[in-house]
Parts: structure tokens; C-alpha cells; sequence
């Protein structure tokens, strides 16, 4: 089975988190990860879901079907940009410390604690090169780790956006034009 | 306008607002405030006390599937909710619109596991179009719109309005200003016209054609369209479990039903057809048996108005997501006036047509279907039942027929003759068994003047009869009960003799003299035992002003022929049992 990247704009109200999620879980597959924030739209969530689906346009089909879903891609073969952010709390005793600071400066990540053993590592980055850095500081013994999940999204013009579908609320649209 | 409300009035408005006559619940607890509010609006709002919450589901649902309207059901929070769920699911399955609503805790005590606390919104999410969990009174007038908006157009479905108690009892000035905010709720109704020209340069061409009438004909009011359509294009029309009564069956193009006990010339049809144009229909599994050997030389034309029903089972050609009535609507004006331009069509489809009805005189269906040797020494079989009942609903006309899950549920789609649109009332989706009573109350009430009659198994009408008594008590006197009696949960009991070796586990069946039960409820009770006594007992059911059970104890181990077992190709039937053959 395929990783797919599905993007989703969303009404923000009350449940709809748990609307998409539920509909995921009715078929069986896992969340890989699944990131929520605003969008540029106020009102307008945007969620990025990773997951290993086959049959993806039947899903994508299905989330059209809640009533808060504006739109849904699936943008796993289009030119992406796609980051992550992984806090660890790692293992840092004095002696280690010069090595981590090292690496940290080789994969661009930010020391943004230091205890008495430990550093906290802001990592940010593609999620290609997030788990990498995690795999070259897991030796060091982590202590505490927590991803954000991937956030996506199309380069160039092309747009994602969910404006139009605001802005028709008492219009005509055409849901999915691309049935059509 | 600016008078004030209590949250359960402004409920109470709301529902008068949208047009809502009748609900069907069951009080308690977290919901009195409304309870206490109703009794205010009674001349406008008829409350009908059920028995169960699950019958007032069905009720509801019989109400909206015989009308097209909004059906209301309530219950209290807790296992008043929960009892609600099974005709929720059903609703669902079946596009179904009806709203329930439910009381809940206060909203200061939500989530904590007060007294008959359940989470409702949760568990009934995947089974509504929506839900909503109301806790200011001041929400109610928008809620309300929304819903039954939502409930009642595009796919229509099942809504659920979950309303804190206190949010019923708080006072306010209701603003029923209401603007309806939906970005994301946009139902396309009206067809894509270039996909019509293309499906339309399919079927001009096609050799061999053939139309599937699902429950969107329905639905949507597309009945006189399609008869248009299929007159004018003369292509053979078939009509699903819920389309019954989308093309009348004394048409000359009229073949019958598919599926599972679908008959044979209609299955093989499908799978000789080149062109399958389903209008309304969703592709169900017990329609296309394995969906890979399905219509395996078909260009697929599918006419749904969900999208994500397009190209679920079945791989479609041309994709219209539109509303059944405009789209043939849209078929009819895009036709090219000229009739040499259908010279070509007409021709191949007369052929086909011959063809099927070669392969129909082959198989014949229907009552003669039936006549052969195993039923002879019977004394009660289950067909001569069908055979009688057709006879009095055809001269008498003014009925309503709804049918519960299982063997009797699959005869009356064969054996009765259907022309009219919501005659035949059933649960397809879901296969609700205890659907039929509850749905008989509320087909009723939307239809006083017709006579409505429950054909259901011994099985399916334990599970809900205790509505006979709510039948009573509204003063129903047009519901006939005809229970097809014969001690078994037959239909599964058919599939143990049929592919496990009779194993008969869990299926024998006894129940009490359902003559008797129908007297204790203040209904006439008859039964009937020989082939003799049955049309007897359907004079005196019309006889009778009031409703009546007739009891037939019908030959025990009967089968519904043809079948196709699970997952074989619709052409692989079963014709009869194979220590007959």
C-alpha cells in the first residue's frame, strides 16, 4: 500500500476533526499523522493527513460527503513542500554535548533548552530529513519526543484554497467539478 | 418576532416552521422541557407516543419514505437515544430523510456520566448526514433550519439534533433571521450537459441497452420522466428493490428486479448488456452479486447525485452527478429531434428485447414460476399468499404495501405486481428486521386513506409489535397485518439448508398465537392454516374497520428462488433446491 498525502480544507466548527478521523477509522487504515492549524481563510481549518490508503479517491470521495469539507486533494504525486517539526528532549551529559551541538548545526536544528543532562532540539525540516536527524541522535538516548506530523503544500500557482467556496455559500457551485 | 421563547418553544416553531405535522417519540427525563412546551402547539405538532424509540425511528422513516417528507422521531437522552439508532442506520442506508432529536444532560454536567448520559452526537456520527449538540437556547432557530435542510436535500438522510436540557428550559428572544451558512454543502442537482450528450451518443448506438430505475426515480419525482425516457428510447428498464414502483411493471418495456432473488432474464441481461445506464440506483452488493464479473461488456452510464457513489463498485464510463429528475429531464431535451436519428437504437433494442423475453418465457417468473412440484402437497404455500394478496390489491387499488427483512420481504418484491411509486415500502440497505410495524404506523398516519399493509415474517414482527398498541391507540384502522408464518428466521435458515449442510443453528423459531396477541392488543386476529381459508381472510381484514393480523402458518421450509449465492457472478442462479432437481 501507497503513503498518501491528503490535504483538507475544513469549516471550523465543533466535531469536524472528529468527523474525518471517524471516516479514516471506518475503513481500517492508519493515521500516520495528521496535522490541524487555521488557514488563510478565517473559519477555515486546513489539515494535512498521511496515510496508507489503495483506493485514495474513494476516501477523498467520501470526505465530500461532510457537510464541513470544502475541499480535499490528494497531493502525494504533485511538487510539494512539505516540513515537519520534531522537539526532542535528549540525553546530554557535558561530555556529549559538543557532539550534538555539531550535529545539530549540520542538519540546521536549534538548541532551544539546556539542563543539567539534557538539551531540548527544535528540528524542523522535510520529514525526510527530520527522521533522519532523529536516527542519528537516537544513540544519545531520547528522552522525550514529539513530531508535529507533516503540513503540505503545492508549489507554484497552483492553489489550494478554500475562499471560493466562502464566498458562493448561497451560490451554485459545483461541488466536484472534476466528476464532471 | 421579538416575544420570548423557551429553548423547547423555539424547537417547537422551528419544526412548524419547516412544514413538520407529525413526530413520533417517546418522553423522559432530559427531554420534558419540549414535552412540556408541545403540548402548547398540539393543534399543529401531533405527537405520537410509540412504544419503543426504535418503532418511533421507523415510524418516522415510514412517514417520510411514503411522502418525500421530513419524518420527526424524539427520544430522551440515554438508552432513549441509543433505542434510536437502528432506524438511524437504517435512514441511512436507505437516503431516508428524518430528523431525530434527542434530549441530553445539562450541559454543566456533560461527559461526566450523569443519569442517562450517552454521547449520542459520537456514536451516531457515522450513521447521520450530521449532528448537531446544542447547548444555548439561542443556537435552536439556526440548528433547526440547517438540519432539516441538510436532511431533506441533495442525498437525503438522517440529521440529529442532540438539545441539553437546560438549552430547552433557557428563555430567549429567538432570531429567526436565519442565512444559512454551508460552504461546504453545495448538492449538484443540475447535470453536466456535455456528459449528457456523451452518454447520449452511447446510447443511440448501443445494441444491446438497458435501463436501471433505482430509488433516486423516487426520490427525486422522475417516475413520468423516465417512462418519457424509456418510450422514447425504447430500451428496457429494470427496477432495484427500491426502485419498484419507479416503472410501472405492466409496461411492455418493463423487465423486473436484479440481484440476489433477482430473476433470471433480468440478471443475464445484465450481463450481456453493452450499455447500462442506472439512473438513481447505487450499485449495491446484492445487486451486482461479485461486482468483478459484473455487466463485464458494459459501457456503464451511472446518474447519481452523490458523487461518491459514482464509480464505488461498479467502473462507470460517463459519470453524471446530477438529480435523477433533471438529469432525464435534461436526456429529454438533449435528445436529437430528429426520429431517424433513433431508426438505429429502436431496431437493436426490439431485438434485445425479443431476446429477453425469449430468456423470460424460458424462466418464467412470477406465480407460474412457483407452480411445481415441491408446493403441491402443501398445504399453505407461501406464494398462494402473494397470489391472493395481489389479486385484492389490484382490485381494490389504494395501498400502501411495506415489508420487513428476509424471505416474505424478497416474494412480495417478486410476486406482487408494482406500478405506482411509493407502494412498496422496505428496508433495503441496512435489511432492518422490525422495521415493517413501526413503519406501518407512520405510512398511516401520511396516508389515511389508503390501506397499508405490513407483510412481514414471524421473526421480524416479534421484534417490534409492541407498536400495535400505539396503532391503537392514534386510532390507526388502515394498517393489515399479513405475518408469512413459518417458524423459522427463513431466510437464513434457507442459506443453512442451502450451503451448510442444514445446519439449522439459531433458526427454529416459535412465537404465540399471533392471532391471539393481535386480540389481546384490541386488533382482529385470524389465521389462517390451508390455501383455502386465504382469500377468506383478506375479504374480512377489509372487512374489518380496524386493523387486523392474519396469522399464516405458511409451509415451514420454502425457499426464494431464484438466488444468487454470495459473491458469484449475477448469472450463476440457483433455481431450486438441489435435492429437488
Amino acid at each position: 500500500m501507497k503513503k498518501h498525502t491528503i490535504v483538507a480544507l475544513v469549516h471550523d466548527r465543533p466535531g469536524v476533526l472528529s468527523r474525518v478521523v471517524g471516516l479514516i477509522r471506518r475503513r481500517g487504515f492508519n493515521i500516520e499523522s495528521l496535522a490541524v492549524g487555521h488557514s488563510e481563510t478565517p473559519g477555515v481549518s486546513r489539515m494535512t493527513i498521511v496515510v496508507e490508503w489503495e483506493d485514495v479517491e474513494q476516501v477523498v470521495k467520501q470526505l465530500y460527503r461532510l457537510i464541513e469539507v470544502l475541499k480535499v486533494s490528494d497531493v502525494t504525486n504533485d511538487p510539494t513542500v512539505e516540513r515537519e517539526m520534531a522537539l526532542m528532549k535528549l540525553h546530554a551529559p557535558p561530555a556529549k554535548r559538543p557532539e550534538i551541538v555539531a550535529l545539530t548545526e549540520v542538519f540546521d536544528a536549534k538548541i532551544v533548552d539546556v539542563g543539567a543532562n539534557t538539551m531540548v532540539i527544535e528540528m524542523t525540516g522535510s520529514p525526510a530529513k527530520v527522521q533522519n536527524f532523529v536516527d542519528v541522535v537516537r544513540p544519545y538516548g531520547i528522552k522525550e519526543m514529539m513530531r508535529t506530523g507533516r503540513i503540505a503544500m503545492v508549489r507554484g500557482a497552483r492553489g489550494h484554497t478554500a475562499e471560493e467556496y466562502v464566498e458562493s455559500a448561497n451560490g451554485h457551485a459545483e461541488r466536484v467539478p472534476a466528476m464532471n | 418576532m421579538s416575544e420570548k421563547r423557551t429553548g423547547a418553544q423555539v424547537m417547537c416553531e422551528a419544526l412548524i416552521r419547516n412544514g413538520v405535522e407529525v413526530m413520533f417519540g417517546i418522553p423522559g427525563g432530559a427531554i420534558m422541557p419540549f414535552y412540556y412546551a408541545m403540548w402548547e402547539y398540539r393543534d399543529k405538532l401531533r405527537h405520537v407516543l410509540c412504544r419503543h424509540e426504535q418503532g418511533a425511528g421507523h415510524a418516522a422513516e415510514g412517514y417520510a419514505r411514503a411522502t418525500g417528507r421530513l419524518g420527526v422521531c424524539i427520544g430522551t437522552s440515554g438508552p432513549g437515544a441509543t433505542n434510536l439508532v437502528t432506524a438511524i442506520a437504517d435512514a441511512m442506508m436507505d437516503s431516508t430523510p428524518i430528523l431525530a432529536i434527542t434530549g441530553q444532560v445539562g450541559s454543566h454536567v456533560l461527559g461526566k456520566d450523569a443519569f442517562q448520559e450517552t454521547d449520542i452526537t459520537g456514536i451516531t456520527m457515522p450513521i447521520t448526514k450530521h449532528n448537531y449538540l446544542v447547548k444555548r437556547a439561542e443556537d435552536l432557530p439556526y440548528v433547526f433550519e440547517e438540519a432539516i435542510y441538510i436532511a431533506t436535500t441533495g442525498r437525503p438522510g438522517p440529521v440529529l439534533i442532540d438539545v441539553t436540557k437546560d438549552a430547552q428550559q433557557a428563555t430567549i428572544v429567538p432570531n429567526w433571521d436565519i442565512k444559512l451558512d454551508l460552504p461546504g454543502y453545495k448538492p449538484n442537482y443540475r447535470p453536466n450537459l456535455k456528459q449528457i450528450r456523451e452518454a447520449i451518443k452511447l446510447l443511440l448506438h448501443a445494441k444491446k441497452p438497458l435501463i436501471i430505475a433505482g430509488h433516486g426515480i423516487i426520490m427525486s419525482g422522475a417516475v413520468e420522466e423516465l417512462r418519457a425516457f424509456a418510450e422514447r428510447t425504447r430500451i428496457p428498464v429494470i427496477t432495484t428493490l427500491h426502485g419498484i414502483g419507479a416503472f410501472p411493471e405492466d409496461h411492455p418495456l418493463s423487465i423486473g428486479m436484479p440481484g440476489m432473488h433477482g430473476w433470471v432474464h433480468v440478471n443475464r441481461a445484465i450481463q450481456e448488456c453493452d450499455v447500462l445506464f442506472n439512473i438513481g440506483g447505487r450499485f449495491d452488493d446484492r445487486v451486482t452479486g461479485k461486482a468483478s464479473t459484473f455487466a463485464p461488456n458494459a459501457k456503464v452510464i451511472h446518474v447519481d447525485i452523490d458523487p461518491s457513489e459514482i464509480g464505488k463498485n461498479v467502473r462507470v464510463t460517463v459519470p453524471i452527478v446530477a438529480d435523477a429528475r433533471l438529469a432525464l429531464q435534461a436526456f429529454l431535451d438533449e435528445f436529437p429531434a430528429d426520429r431517424e436519428a433513433f431508426a438505429e437504437l429502436h431496431g437493436h433494442a426490439s431485438d434485445w428485447m425479443e431476446h429477453i423475453r425469449e430468456m423470460q418465457a424460458k424462466h418464467q417468473p412470477k406465480q407460474q414460476y412457483l407452480n411445481r412440484t415441491e408446493t403441491e402437497n402443501m398445504s399453505l404455500p407461501p406464494h398462494d399468499v402473494y397470489a391472493a394478496l395481489t389479486k385484492a390489491l389490484n382490485s381494490r387499488g389504494n395501498y400502501r404495501v411495506v415489508t420487513d427483512v428476509g424471505q416474505h420481504q424478497m416474494w412480495a418484491a417478486q410476486l406482487i405486481d408494482w406500478y405506482r411509486p411509493r407502494t412498496h415500502i422496505t428496508s433495503g440497505g441496512a435489511g432492518t428486521m422490525g422495521f415493517a410495524v413501526p413503519a406501518a404506523l407512520g405510512i398511516a398516519i401520511a396516508h389515511p386513506n389508503d390501506t397499508v399493509w405490513v407483510i412481514c415474517g414471524d421473526g421480524g414482527f416479534q421484534m417490534t409489535n409492541q407498536e400495535m398498541a400505539t396503532i391503537v391507540q392514534e386510532g390507526i384502522k388502515n394498517v393489515k397485518v399479513a405475518v408469512i408464518n413459518n417458524g423459522y428466521l427463513g431466510m437464513v435458515r434457507q442459506w443453512q439448508e442451502l450451503f451448510e449442510n442444514k445446519r439449522y443453528s439459531g433458526t427454529p423459531l416459535s412465537g404465540p398465537d399471533f392471532a391471539k396477541l393481535a386480540e389481546a392488543y384490541y386488533w382482529k386476529g385470524i389465521t389462517v392454516e390451508h390455501t383455502s381459508q386465504v382469500e377468506a381472510a383478506i375479504e374480512e381484514a377489509y372487512a374489518t374497520d380496524g386493523p387486523v393480523l392474519i396469522d399464516f402458518r405458511v409451509e415451514r421450509e420454502v425457499n426464494v428462488f431464484p438466488m444468487v449465492p454470495q459473491n458469484k457472478s449475477i448469472d450463476e442462479m440457483i433455481l431450486e433446491s438441489p435435492h429437488n432437481s
